[in-house]
């Protein structure tokens, strides 16, 4: 996967890797995609000049001049539909929603026209836009700075859904993301922007240089961590738990907690999704965990847990469990209660083992 | 304030001059005089034309000579090759409605009176210039040619749909002629065109958008945002507002106030607003040239109001008397678009009551023999595209969810469950 070739920015360069945060891992694949490709461009509110409220952009603009990347006005739907025009054109777009929060107004542009427009024009016209968004919770965000929306678009035939949860993927699929002819919604889990998070906020934290892991290490050039390919992070034989974006990190905590052996799989893309690694996994261990941080009532964990039902029925052992956030507006003061840290992971991987 | 002698509010809700049970009232349309308004240079600053939105651009007078600044100057094969596009989307649209009716097709929605628009801006623009219409814009089409017999087969939804039978009748798509892909929802699409013409200028070439909306529709968000950002990008775009005066039932000023041009919303985003006559083929060509000529020079986007009347039904589900006098189409001041230009071509000697007859049973002729050709192929439920086009294009390639539900189709049709 990593192509080992000197960085197709810098080719003096020396090293072929570094480490990387997050969101030097973003700069970096956008940095190559100005590099690579004229049709490639930024926009977004205060990406610009500013380098986004993030710093996902910072320096681009620099690099590359105004045009390259610049500042939006504030309207998600102008933002996503003047996209969707400049793919119809034959750009590729990559525009910036500040919060996954806050895009919502342009659900529209995304649902009717985005994801549709391929096969309502039977091919005639698509747009191959990537639409950047940080999500998620555990920031003390409060109701409008920490949803998880994944699921309203995992629901959109026609859109791929993305999620990284590491610097190595983040810059790898966000690379896959932006060459796919497809329109992408890209979730940047922001809890995990500078380091591994995993659900003890009373733990001291990490930056992902000092975390001792290895996806912070990441290649200066072009390479693709290819949209519908899960990552199994930890092997094991008891049970498989599911996750993706931040969670990842919590499930490694309550894997540890738990004592269970159990293999932990990070989805990476939710649409295209590899089942085959799901029911591979699910039909060794018979049984399955879905963490997910958005609320649990029509959330994705309840599609994954009908397909595992439905193909790996004779392989369980233990009924398919669901830890994720409670059926509720994202709570500020709560947000330690609301999110599923590891010790709720730790007692359904437990209570699925001792069943029966 | 308690106990104060304030008056008591009233909500105001906006009601159309007429009704089906009063007389015709369009006394509110001050149509100026034909040739009045002046036609600024290209390159004038914004700011000396905030006047503009609030005149109607027209060429066509009564006596049906061509006058004023915004006169095109067209010669007269150009002009009969106009009047033809009108009178092939009347037609058209006349014979569809009553395959409608015959349960031929699901849908249908004529522009009758509207196809001046449509058809002038098809002719005044650029190969490779994007138009993203509504779904009253089919004289587009039918001004560069369209084959008919394709157009009847996607309104049939038949075996040779160009859109495979994806997508409702006249939401059509058919980029080789610079007609974007429409869709039911409306607005939307208003943004795309800015989008489109952003692109265009970032890389530097050399073409431009034009886009509508109908009345109704500029109340939608995506009218704020695609004014919005053309403003700030300067995009080489032509917005236009194609001001039919009902959105189905509800009339103009549920969507601007009462008597303000849909042209005078420009001015709050700092671009040029035009009025025009959108039942005068000359005024509609001269203005788009004005319009393209700004975009083409990177003296950014300008909207144009195109006021006219939308002398039929919504759609095929619609019947306009319930909302609106009987005959008020006859009344409307700016008269017919074919009418009028056919009167021109007429009074500048370059045409005949009997080229216009026979000019129309050819037409009529030629839309029969393209519909009895697609009704060989087959009508909506007799005859359909190949069932595998359900499964492509909902994305580049084939995901695994489609491949199962395509087996699974098979499967079942070939009767092994
Ligand atoms: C977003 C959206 N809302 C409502 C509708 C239903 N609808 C279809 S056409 C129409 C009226 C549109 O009126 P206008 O914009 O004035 O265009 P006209 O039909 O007069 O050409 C409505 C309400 C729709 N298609 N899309």
């Amino acid at each position: 996967m990593v192509e080992n070739q000197p960085s197709v920015n810098d080719a003096a360069t020396e090293t072929y890797s570094k480490k990387m945060n997050m969101i030097q891992a973003l700069n970096s694949g956008l940095d190559v995609m100005l590099g690579k490709d004229e049709d490639v461009l930024i926009f977004g509110e205060d990406v610009g000049y500013f380098g986004g409220v993030f710093r996902v952009t910072e320096g681009l603009q620099n690099k590359y001049g105004l045009k390259r990347c610049f500042d939006a006005p504030l309207t998600e739907g102008g933002i996503i539909g003047s996209a969707i025009g400049m793919g119809a054109y034959g750009l590729r777009p990559v525009p910036e929603i500040q919060f996954a929060d806050y895009i919502l107004p342009a659900y529209d542009q995304l649902v009717s026209e985005a994801a549709r427009l391929r096969y309502r024009s039977n091919g005639e016209f698509w747009a191959p836009i990537t639409v950047r968004t940080p999500y998620g919770g555990g920031i003390f965000g409060g109701q409008t700075h920490s949803q998880s929306p994944e699921a309203i678009f995992a629901h959109v035939t026609g859109l791929k859904t993305v999620i990284p949860s590491n610097p190595y993927d983040a810059k790898g699929l966000l690379i896959a993301s932006i060459e796919s002819n497809d329109p992408v919604v890209f979730l940047e889990p922001k809890r995990l922007y500078n380091g591994p998070f995993y659900g003890r906020p009373d733990e001291e934290l990490k930056t992902w240089a000092n975390s001792g892991d290895d996806s912070a290490e990441v290649p200066l050039g072009h390479y693709e961590v290819p949209l519908g390919q899960a990552a199994i992070l930890r092997p094991g034989r008891e049970a498989t738990v599911l996750a993706y974006g931040t969670m990842v990190h919590v499930a490694k905590a309550g894997i540890e907690d738990s004592g269970v052996d159990a293999e932990l799989i990070d989805l990476r893309s939710i649409v295209p999704l590899d089942i085959d690694t799901i029911v591979r996994s699910v039909k060794k261990t018979g049984r399955c965990i879905i963490l997910h941080e958005a609320s649990r009532y029509g959330g994705f964990g309840g599609e994954l847990s009908a397909l595992v039902q439905e193909r790996c029925f004779d392989h369980l052992r233990a009924p398919i469990a669901r830890v994720c956030g409670y059926d509720m507006p994202y709570p500020h003061a709560f947000e330690w209660d609301y999110f599923p840290g590891p010790i709720r992971l730790a007692r359904a991987l437990k209570t699925a083992v001792e069943y029966r | 304030m308690k106990g104060s002698n304030l008056p008591r509010l009233e909500l105001h809700i906006p009601e159309p001059p007429s009704r089906p049970d009063t007389e015709v009232d369009f006394s509110h349309v001050n149509r100026g005089k034909a040739g009045a308004v002046r036609r600024p240079d290209i390159a004038a600053p914004e700011a000396e034309m905030r006047d503009l939105p609030y005149e109607l651009i027209r060429v066509l007078d009564d006596e049906n000579a061509a006058v004023g600044p915004w006169d095109p100057k067209l010669s007269a094969d150009t002009l009969i090759k106009g009047l033809r596009a009108m009178m092939l989307t009347r037609a058209f649209d006349d014979r569809l409605f009553r395959a409608h009716r015959q349960g031929k097709t699901s849908f249908y929605m004529k522009s009758t009176g509207e196809e001046a628009i449509a058809a002038a801006q098809s002719m005044a623009l650029d190969k490779g210039d994007m138009f993203f219409p509504t779904y009253r814009a089919l004289a587009w089409l039918h001004a560069r040619n369209y084959p008919l017999t394709t157009l009847c087969n996607q309104i049939f939804s038949n075996a040779e749909d160009p859109l495979a039978g994806k997508q409702l009748p006249i939401l059509h798509s058919a980029r080789a002629y610079d007609f974007y892909s429409i869709s039911g929802n409306l607005g939307v699409r208003f943004v795309h065109a800015v989008g489109w013409a952003m692109a265009s200028a970032y890389k530097n070439d050399t073409k431009i958008s034009l886009a509508y909306v109908g009345d109704g529709t500029t109340a939608e968000g995506d009218f704020h945002e695609a004014m919005t950002f053309a403003a700030a990008y300067r995009a080489p775009t032509i917005l236009c507002v194609t001001n039919n005066q009902y959105a189905i039932s509800s009339f103009a000023g549920f969507a601007a106030p009462e008597r303000l041009p849909f042209a005078a919303k420009a001015l709050a985003y700092g671009f040029p607003g035009i009025k025009v006559d959108g039942n005068d083929f000359l005024a509609v060509w001269g203005a788009t040239q004005w319009a393209a000529e700004r975009a083409r020079t990177n003296n950014g986007p300008t909207l144009i109001e195109f006021y006219t009347y939308r002398a039929e039904g919504h759609s095929t589900s619609d019947d306009p008397s319930a909302y609106r006098p009987k005959d008020e189409a006859k009344h409307w001041p700016l008269g017919d678009p074919v009418e009028r230009l056919k009167g021109h071509l007429i009074a500048l000697g370059e045409w005949s009551e009997e080229q216009h007859e026979a000019l129309a049973g050819e037409l009529k002729e030629k839309v029969k023999v393209a519909v009895k050709e697609a009704e060989a192929i087959g009508t909506l439920g007799q005859s359909k595209p190949p069932i595998d086009e359900m499964f492509e294009d909902v994305f580049e390639e084939l995901d695994w969810r489609l491949k199962e539900q395509k087996a699974e189709l098979h499967s079942r049709r070939e009767g092994r469950d």
